[in-house]
């Protein structure tokens, strides 16, 4: 197990330099620079502006640099906002996200997961039908339209929720829901199709060959096995709420990472785009790793490569 | 002898898309008590259906007992419910699948898939089970059976699943065991151990088995009688010897030219049944192996045949067995076996409808 652990750490260190890498050049070849607006500014202002980020240097002194910073966790000062480093952009702004993330990961994997196991049992039956149509809106319907469905009906019509901003709980549910509401399709149908592979499994009917209540049959045999596979997209959901944050924060005026991560991305501000691409990548993928784990653990046939046999 | 189980004239119907399959169609037999009966057939025939609607264990919808009788005991259990057939499963009557590879739960430890039946039927504490678990994986020959019973499926090879698969069917002692092809998806020397395990165990602990197998090669050594299944019905049924060494109906004769024997020496007279078994969505008139038989006469694609006993135990359902019907020769493979048994009635009796 820690042998696994190591490499695959070691796995995740490489991916790591090949995205800052990458980051880095992308971000030289763009066009721009985070200087320019339409005043023009003269040419010893920007001389000086350009030493203070270093960024007169060389590329590869440029890069080298980076590379020590990022290794000590320092991802360098804001261009655009004089009194910030990157750091506190991340420090202040990831709470938030993270919170926001863990409650959309909570309803699309509770109210998936349900109402996949609820069209399962119910196959071919009305709550089947209906939970499919659910399911069917919830992954045709981006993110940002949801948004503002949820947003005109419960918020403003209805008046149960706040529209935006974000102080309470309250605040927090619109956004979280927005966010959910395709990976909860996504997870209904997963649930619900391997449900349904799993009960027609020979091991069912040898559970109720057994004389097991259906009730115990569902539990201990059925909804176990037919969880593995939302289990494996426990990876991708998490890039998908990752990525979906930065529209959803924008839209309900969350200061959260992702919505600064887009001010910066508009504002061309290297380092926060650098900074927070790299974390986000580190956020990936360690919560990728530890699908992994968790996948080894529930999974008896899977054995973690590296580790001891028979443990 | 004491009958364990009675079927009467079972019919199990399925509703497709296709319309109505009507996979077993009026089946009746016995099963006494300490007895194996082996049901042979092609794929297809209705071995499974009639054998899991003994447990009702066939998916209702779209499955449907459709008439005629299942006694246990002398107790009917086509009209009892859910909660009362739970208490028949795993404790009367007990069932073994094909595949062991896909009929145990992956993520189940083999010991708790042992012990759910006995806490369940037997009222056993859990430490009490365990034990019972350990005690029964040796029973069937599992090596190490304290380690193994923490184990999981996939770390036991077919054989051992598969033995893994009866101490879970006889864990609460049940008095029917049904094998539903146990050997066929088991290489043969394996198939030879599995098969060998269950004779030793029905000899231990005194169950009756049906013994399914589309494999005629592998009953004279299990069985005790023999039921021979064709779409849906059964078409011959006697003792192995009857089967073996005088049978009567020409689906037999093409079951047994078929089968490779140890003593034949021109393997070339090797003949598998032409043709196919027909859609039982519309079974065809007369008999269903009419248009498949080399023997079949006219009136076999108008009029069903009857049922004729040839022995006390000895039946086949053929219009062959009519006294008017023409004498015909079995196959030169078939025939070299016959033997003329003393138990044989002079003359086959028609069997009366609703016997
Ligand atoms: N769930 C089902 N739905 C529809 N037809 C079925 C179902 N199960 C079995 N059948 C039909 O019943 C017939 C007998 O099948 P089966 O008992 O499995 O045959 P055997 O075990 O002898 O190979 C087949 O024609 C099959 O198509
Ligand atoms: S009844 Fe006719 S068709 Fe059927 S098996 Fe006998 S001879 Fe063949
Ligand atoms: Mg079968």
């Amino acid at each position: 197990m820690a042998k696994y652990i190591g490499k695959r750490l070691l796995y995740m260190i490489i991916s790591l330099w090949m995205i800052v890498t990458a980051t880095f050049f992308f971000m030289r070849i763009a066009p721009g620079n985070p200087f320019a607006s339409e005043k023009k500014l003269p040419p010893e202002i920007e001389a000086n502006l350009n030493a203070h980020f270093g960024l007169d240097k060389p590329w590869y002194a440029q890069y080298w640099e980076y590379l020590v910073r990022i290794v000590n966790w320092d991802f360098g000062p804001s261009f655009k906002y004089k009194s910030q480093t990157v750091n506190d952009l991340i420090n202040e702004g990831f709470p938030v996200s993270f919170l926001l993330g863990m409650e959309a990961i909570f309803i699309a994997v509770a109210i998936g997961v349900l109402l996949g196991i609820i069209a399962a049992l119910k196959h071919n039956r009305w709550p089947d039908y209906t939970a499919m149509i659910i399911a069917v809106l919830g992954i045709s319907v981006p993110s940002f339209i949801m948004a503002s469905f949820l947003q005109y009906f419960l918020a403003i019509k209805m008046g149960i929720f706040p529209v935006a901003r974000w102080e309470t709980f309250m605040h927090s549910v619109l956004p979280a829901l927005a966010l959910a509401s395709t990976p909860m399709a996504f997870i209904a149908r997963l649930t619900r199709s391997s449900m349904l592979e799993v009960l027609a499994n020979d091991y069912i009917k040898t559970a109720k060959s057994k004389g097991l209540s259906s009730g115990v049959i569902t539990v201990k045999h059925t909804i176990r096995n037919a969880l593995l596979p939302v289990v494996t997209y426990m990876g991708p959901l998490t890039a998908g709420i990752l990525t979906g944050s930065f529209v959803i924060e924008k839209i309900f005026g969350i200061p959260g990472l992702g919505a600064h991560f887009v001010t910066s991305i508009n504002n061309r501000d290297y380092t926060v785009i650098m900074g927070v691409t790299v974390f986000y990548s580190i956020l990936l993928l360690v919560s990728i790793l530890l699908v992994d784990i968790a996948y080894g653990i529930i999974d008896p046939r899977i054995k973690l490569a590296g580790g001891k046999k028979g443990e | 002898m004491e009958k364990l189980l009675e079927i009467k004239n079972l019919e199990v119907s399925f509703q497709t898309y296709g319309g109505t399959v009507k996979a077993v169609r009026g089946v009746s037999f016995d099963l006494h008590k300490g007895e194996t009966l082996a049901i042979v057939g092609e794929s297809g025939s209705g071995k499974s259906v009639t054998s899991q609607s003994i447990m009702k264990l066939i998916p209702m919808p779209p499955g449907h007992i459709s008439g005629g009788q299942i006694l246990l005991n002398g107790d009917d259990i086509v009209p009892k419910t859910e909660k009362q057939m739970e208490k028949i499963r795993g404790k009367e009557i007990s069932m073994i699948f094909q595949d062991p590879m896909t009929s145990l739960n992956p993520t189940m430890k083999i010991g708790n898939q042992i012990t759910e039946g006995l806490i369940k039927h037997q009222n056993m504490s859990k430490q009490d089970a365990k034990n019972r678990a350990i005690e029964l994986l040796r029973l069937v020959g599992i090596p190490m059976p304290e380690k193994r019973v923490n184990q999981y499926p996939h770390e036991f090879s077919g054989g051992m699943r598969q033995r893994a698969m009866i101490a879970i069917a006889l864990a609460a002692n049940p008095k029917l065991l049904i094998a539903d092809e146990p050997t066929t998806a088991l290489d043969v020397t394996i198939q030879a151990q599995i098969l060998e395990l269950m004779k030793d165990l029905q000899s231990k602990m005194d169950t009756s088995i049906i013994f399914i197998t589309h494999d005629l090669g592998v009953v004279a050594n299990v069985a005790d009688r023999v039921a021979v299944m064709y779409a849906g019905q059964i078409v011959e049924m006697g003792t192995v010897d009857e089967i073996f060494y005088d049978p009567r109906h020409p689906y037999t004769w093409g079951l047994l030219a078929s089968m490779p024997s140890v003593d034949s020496d021109h393997s070339a007279d090797l003949a598998a049944i032409p043709g196919t078994p027909p859609d039982l969505t519309n079974p065809p008139k007369g008999d269903a192996f009419a248009a498949r038989n080399s023997y079949a006469l006219a009136i076999d694609f108008e009029e069903e045949p009857p049922m004729f006993q040839i022995s006390e135990t000895h039946f086949a359902k053929t219009w062959l067995l009519h006294p008017d019907a023409p004498k015909v020769e079995p196959p030169e493979a078939v025939k070299k076996r016959i033997r003329q048994l003393s138990s044989t009635f002079e003359k086959p009796v028609l069997v009366k409808e609703g016997k």
